[in-house]
């Protein structure tokens, strides 16, 4: 079925929850509300109609001041058996930066959900492990949001790898030889 | 006897391998827990060579990020910036013509093989068969000067651009690169007859982390990792790009989903893919190698730079402010990478950079599956179980 006949028949089914429906260059977005979205990609997984059973991609991406929930959880779904693919949006606010988890749907997602809330600080409820994966364990802050400056927490002045090697050299000058 | 058995205490091991470790393919941390010399457990800790790549991109311009696609999976670069640029091209609606097409068909699959080397030798070179690590290396080194060759460099390329190639391909060229596709069949059947019926190797491939295919979907797995379980899952096929459509190549598939299946299945794609470069060598037409109908997207020449008014300042424009006309919107386009599905996800506001760039990183989730596969071998499998899925951490990390 086309991309756009599938995001039709979720409106059928699911006519509370779907927000919005976009097409762009024969890519179709379907905009969901967050709060039903277990039951909603449970239903796309296994209906034989849609039968999604491969996450591609999980990501997030955040809106800062162009929209009222700044951000926004993307999944690339995609079908083995009927050759489709449909991508799924779902808005998550700020101030409840909470969104299910679908590790029991795919557990492929796991990873991805774990990058998610490293970058973007987003929660997953109901993940069975979800920790900080690409940056240290103790870093503070979450990079890919836009508020976040692109040369680090500490931008002003040098870097601070930089200024670890000016103190060090500044330290070792008492051995220096005077002659 | 039993009163000992009563008294002792056991206790499992927890071993850290890596991220300094030969066998891990990078700087790849797993932190086993073992009884005995069985795994129970295993996590794996990533982003050690995480650079902010996707964060770094929304400073830059569309052209100004090529180069950092290659930093990502680093022996196949060309494959990283073909899918990148193919990827813009969609969400500009723009096509590359058709000779740069062929083109980026046959830099891709010159990748594919030089990856594949690199994957064959590390890993019979893990498991413990050490003279093939030198064979394909010497295929390798003429790959990698065919790459010099083309343009300039052998590792980090940044030769594909944004609606075509950037410069084009010589008679000498193609013709050094049709005597290679003729000498590399005898190449792979030297490789397979050093390790094919090399008992040690069997023993240590087959039955080893063996994965059916409902549960390899699940994962998300893709490439040569996937097709060994035998699901039929090959963009090039099911989305072709470039000049894929119009060569002809088979897709081979595994059946029992362990190593010694991936290995057959990456046996056989060197032969494709050496058949698909043969093919476009062949078919190759004439023409201009990058497109001339989008002048707001593209570089012009710089001898049309020198000559009008016209192309200076698209010159000039392209690279102080980016594309002038960039559509609002979104878009996943995803390529056959040598390690899986590699997937560019670009967000467009309008701008001449991109809102948001989200790479879909096969290693990534390979890495991912890495407990999954190991967990119940022995120690000893856990390095073959890692060179199986065939992961490059530069790509894993970002």
């Amino acid at each position: 079925m086309e991309p756009s006949g599938l995001a039709e028949k979720v409106r059928e089914k699911f006519p509370e929850e779907v927000i919005e429906i976009q097409d762009f260059r024969g890519q179709v977005s379907l905009v969901l509300k967050k709060e039903r979205i277990p039951d909603i990609f449970g239903y796309l997984h296994d209906d034989p109609v849609f039968l999604l059973d491969y996450l591609k991609d999980l990501c997030g991406v955040d809106y800062l001041g162009k929209r009222d929930s700044r951000f926004e959880v993307v999944y690339h779904l995609y079908s083995m058996e009927h050759r489709h693919m449909l991508r799924i949006k779902v808005p998550v606010s700020e101030s409840d930066c909470v969104v299910d988890s679908v590790t029991s749907i795919w557990i492929g997602a796991d990873w991805h959900e774990r990058e998610c809330y490293d970058m973007y600080g987003i929660e997953f409820k109901g993940h069975p492990d979800l920790r900080r994966i690409l940056m240290p364990e103790d870093w503070e802050g979450y990079p890919l949001r836009k508020d976040y400056p692109v040369k680090g927490p500490d931008s002003e002045g040098e870097w601070q790898g930089f200024k670890e090697v000016l103190r060090k050299s500044e330290e070792f000058r008492k051995y220096e030889w005077k002659g | 006897m039993e009163g000992i058995k009563d008294n002792l205490r056991t206790k499992e091991l927890t071993v850290s391998m890596g991220p300094q470790h030969p066998s891990t393919h990078g700087v790849l941390r797993l932190v086993l827990e073992l009884d005995g010399e069985t795994v129970v457990n295993c996590t794996p800790y990533v982003g050690y060579l995480h650079r902010g790549i996707e964060k770094l991109s929304e400073t830059m311009t569309y052209h100004s990020a090529i180069p950092l696609t290659d930093r990502m999976d680093y022996i196949s670069s060309m494959t990283n910036n073909v899918g990148y640029c193919l990827a813009v091209e969609r969400l500009f609606g723009i096509r590359a013509p058709e000779r740069a097409e062929y083109i980026r068909t046959i830099v891709c699959e010159m990748a594919r093989i030089s990856s594949h080397i690199i994957w064959i030798g590390t890993h019979a070179l893990d498991i413990g068969a050490m003279t093939i690590f030198l064979y394909s290396f010497r295929e390798r080194e003429w790959l990698l000067d065919l790459f010099e060759e083309l343009c300039g460099a052998r590792l980090t390329v940044s030769y594909p651009r944004i609606g075509g190639v950037r410069n084009d391909v010589s008679r000498h060229f193609l013709d050094s690169l049709y005597r290679f596709t003729d000498e590399f069949p005898g190449r792979i059947r030297e490789y397979e007859t050093l390790i094919d019926r090399n008992r040690i190797w069997l023993k240590r491939t087959k039955g080893i982390g063996v994965i059916p295919a409902e549960e390899a979907i699940n994962w998300g797995l893709s490439g040569a990792t996937l097709r060994g379980s035998g699901v039929n899952y090959d963009i090039r096929k099911r989305f072709p790009y470039d000049a894929y459509d119009k060569v002809d190549f088979e897709v081979p598939l595994g059946k029992s989903g362990d190593v010694y299946a991936r290995y057959r299945c990456r046996m056989e794609e060197f032969r494709q893919s050496n058949r698909i470069i043969r093919q476009c060598i062949e078919q190759i037409p004439k023409g201009p190698v990058l497109t001339p109908d989008a002048p707001k997207v593209i570089l012009p020449s710089k001898d049309r730079v020198l000559a009008d008014m016209e192309s200076l300042i698209h010159h000039f424009v392209l690279i102080t402010k980016g594309q002038m006309a960039a559509p609002e919107g979104e878009i996943y386009v995803a390529t056959e990478a040598p390690k899986g599905e590699l997937g560019f996800y670009i967000v467009s506001d309008g701008t001449g950079k991109p809102y948001r760039m989200r790479v879909r990183a096969p290693s990534f989730v390979h890495a991912s599956v890495l407990p999954r596969l190991c967990k119940g071998h022995m120690v000893a499998d856990v390095v073959a179980n890692i060179g199986t899925i065939d992961i490059v951490l530069g790509e894993c990390d970002r």
